[in-house]
């Protein structure tokens, strides 16, 4: 009994999803393929020649490099996006001293309130203090930005597909949509009618291709590096993705160095686990012939 | 139970006599997972993933209780709560780490044992009540990740929860009140979260109550093995301990670093970065995906796209849900005398026929709704339902399966000297 329901019901469940196969294949078949920009001329995310001197399972931050990309995002990005994860206290953990923390912290504006009277204030940033959304609010971060609101960039190397790469590609990526082919198919000639809106920007990295955002790395030289790096576009990119990097994932150095420790452990220990099991079972185990 | 050669526990010192007296719990222990329990001696290294899966949980229990302690599931601070504990509490981003991928491996470890019970046929008498306990355990661990998916409060907990709570919606006349009292809302918020947090703490401890009966079930008739024939003798057996806890010890070892390779060095491959990115009830993303073990279940819900006399949506819930349960009619499907797929030549046919379905949909679950992903995944449904529910019981019946050795003893040595000589050979009791 509890079989022949059994199958009439494995029966059921069956055609009614191969009726759904039938008609979707049938739509599918007579309905054009789906074509469309985005789809076929998306570009996948890349790093900057040489990769990072994080990848791998024991790279290391470049302490100069993300001391750099915080000069790039203190002078360009910060203007629209906030940083909110971030402590300027933590900013020690990338070389500087508690001296030059604080003097950092105070060349920024944070919201606080006055002792005397109560009143809400801007008052310079302590080390405790989070670095400080350049908008008060949603509302105002859109109204500034044609109603895009600049996503805050603590996470964002961790919050995209291929995140430091991505954000290099994305950087470097701006091109003008007339001269623009991937696999030696031209944009405009498969896609005619395609334009870019008014008010976006065309970027082959980001998902739909029109990206709100205007290039913020344009000329080389937009940052001058206390350390004397030529400051190229590709370099200002590499180097706020670099920490970018930091910013979403603080403890990375310290995660794989920790790994490293644990996996020799465990490697020792299952060797030893595996001989005394070994020794264990050889009392009982059959005799090769 | 056990048989009649199991050793008997002995207290060693007054001490553990007088323990022993007032509360047998070392014997308990000793006669459950310690030398007083016989085991078949020809397992195999599938039946290592009882005991990992048995790790997994308490790992799970044991990070989640630290976590829970640094964390606050309310929608307005639970997302800086989590960044918190990755940032600033001292090892809390290996926590969560080893927190977030052991929900992943704890889910493959129950995987390849529910594998392992498919194919050596370990639901069928006189095990049946092991089996239906782990289908109760798997249904409570797939609530329990669920949940805790949800608590981080990035893009895919919220649509994930959007989605899987509308889930109860599809069902007639009542669903949309169900699906509005079990979030505590219209869309999942604040109570959503608080709840789901709750239950998330609790969840864990009753599946260690049900991992409880389901090991009590196991040493009714003792453990199942790759022959699928029954212990006859005390030449059968070993010890559980040295023997498997030795066995155990190394796959523990050999998990443990797959796993921590995973966590420390590749920690968010399994995870979706969107969420990463805080929950926004007014940014829908492009592509709302479960966790990779809920893939061939959600490519299942999703395969049914065409309103036959019911709306397609529920069609679809009903074939997800049932396309679990029906794992509990499987010692009733299955009526094979013969238990190891070792000798079943047809039944083996069908189980990689259904291995390969199994990864079809997970390939699928994970796509995005398109063509032609829906109609692969609508085919190989069409198999998942097939094979439990019809081929699997006719293969039973017509297939002809091969000789089955007299004895564990005789396959492990080649012959059963017990066996030619009539000594020792009763059965168990």
């Amino acid at each position: 009994m509890i079989r022949i329901l059994s199958a009439l019901a494995g029966l059921v469940f069956a055609g009614v999803v191969l009726l759904a196969f039938v008609m979707g294949a049938t739509t599918w078949l007579t309905e054009e393929p789906m074509h469309s920009a985005d789809h076929e001329f998306h570009l996948d995310a890349h790093g900057p020649e040489g990769g990072y001197s994080f990848d791998g399972p024991v790279g290391k931050w470049d302490v100069a490099q993300l001391q750099r990309g915080l000069k790039v995002y203190s002078e360009v990005c910060s203007a629209c996006h906030s940083l909110k994860f971030v402590a300027f206290r933590d900013l020690e953990e990338i070389g500087y001293s508690e001296a030059q923390v604080k003097a950092f912290a105070a060349t920024k504006q944070v919201p606080g309130i006055d002792p005397n009277t109560g009143e809400s204030v801007m008052r310079p940033g302590e080390p405790t203090d989070y670095f400080p959304s350049p908008f008060p609010n949603a509302v105002a971060a859109a109204a500034a930005n044609n109603n895009a609101i600049p996503p805050d960039l603590s996470l964002m190397t961790k919050a995209r597909h291929h995140g430091s790469n991505y954000v290099y590609s994305l950087l470097t990526g701006y091109t003008d949509p007339a001269t623009f082919e991937k696999d030696g198919k031209r944009l405009m000639e498969e896609f005619p009618d395609f334009q870019t809106p008014p008010g976006l920007y065309f970027n082959p990295y980001f998902a739909n291709l029109n990206l709100a955002m205007a290039p913020p790395l344009g000329v080389d030289g937009q940052v001058t590096y206390d350390d004397g790096t030529e400051a190229t576009v590709s370099q200002m990119s590499a180097d706020v993705a670099a920490f970018l990097t930091w910013t979403a994932e603080p403890k990375l150095v310290e995660r794989k160095q920790t790994g490293f420790a644990v996996l020799v452990f465990l490697l020792f220990a299952t060797v030893l686990a595996y001989f005394a099991k070994r020794q264990v079972w050889s009392s009982v185990k059959p005799k090769k012939a | 139970m056990s048989f009649p050669w199991a050793k008997e526990y002995t207290p060693a010192n007054g001490f553990t006599k007088w323990v022993d007296e007032k509360l047998p719990l070392p014997r308990f222990v000793y006669n459950a997972v310690g030398a007083g329990y016989p085991v078949p001696r020809n397992l195999n290294y599938m039946w290592n993933f009882g005991v990992l899966a048995g790790f997994c949980l308490v790992l799970q229990i044991v990070t989640g209780v630290v976590l829970a302690m640094h964390y606050a599931a309310n929608a307005q601070v639970a997302f800086g709560t989590v960044e918190h504990i990755m940032r600033d509490v001292n090892w809390g981003w290996m926590l969560r780490y080893m927190h977030a991928n052991g929900a992943s491996f704890f889910f493959l470890v129950l995987y390849l044992h529910i594998f392992r019970g498919f194919f050596y046929s370990s639901y069928k008498a006189p095990r049946e009540m092991i089996w239906l306990l782990g289908v109760v355990i798997f249904l409570l661990a797939m609530a329990t990740a669920f949940m805790g998916y949800v608590l981080p409060w990035g893009q895919m907990s919220f649509w994930g929860a959007k989605v899987i709570t509308g889930l109860f919606s599809a069902i007639p006349f009542v669903g949309e009140p169900i699906q509005i009292w079990l979030l505590g809302g219209f869309a999942p918020d604040n109570a959503a979260l608080n709840r789901f947090f709750s239950l998330h703490f609790l969840l864990p401890f009753v599946i260690l109550g049900v991992v409880i009966l389901h090991v009590w079930a196991l040493h009714i008739p003792g453990s199942s093995n790759p022959t699928g024939v029954e212990v006859k003798s005390e030449s059968d057996t070993v010890p559980f301990h040295p023997y498997y806890t030795a066995k155990d010890g190394f796959g523990l070892g050999v998990f443990l670093i797959i796993y921590c390779v995973v966590v420390f060095f590749l920690p968010n491959m399994l995870g979706h970065p969107d969420n990463y990115i805080e929950a926004n009830p007014l940014s829908t993303p492009a592509h709302i995906v479960p966790e990779w073990y809920f893939y061939p279940f959600y490519a299942i819900l999703r395969a049914f796209t065409f309103d036959f006399i019911l709306e397609a949506k529920l069609w679809g819930v009903l074939a997800m849900f049932s396309s679990i349960l029906l794992w509990f009619l499987l010692p009733w499907l299955d009526r094979s005398p013969v238990r190891s797929g070792h000798y079943r030549p047809l039944f083996r046919t069908f189980f990689i026929i259904l291995l390969v379905d199994m990864a079809v949909l997970f390939y699928c679950g994970g796509a995005p709704a398109e063509e032609p992903y829906v109609m692969i995944s609508q085919i190989a449904t069409a198999y998942y339902f097939l094979h439990f529910l019809v081929i699997l019981p006719i293969v039973s019946s017509i297939e002809k399966p091969k000789p089955l050795p007299y004895s564990i003893t005789e396959a492990v040595l080649g012959s059963d000297k017990k066996a030619v000589l009539g000594e020792n050979t009763q059965p168990a009791t």
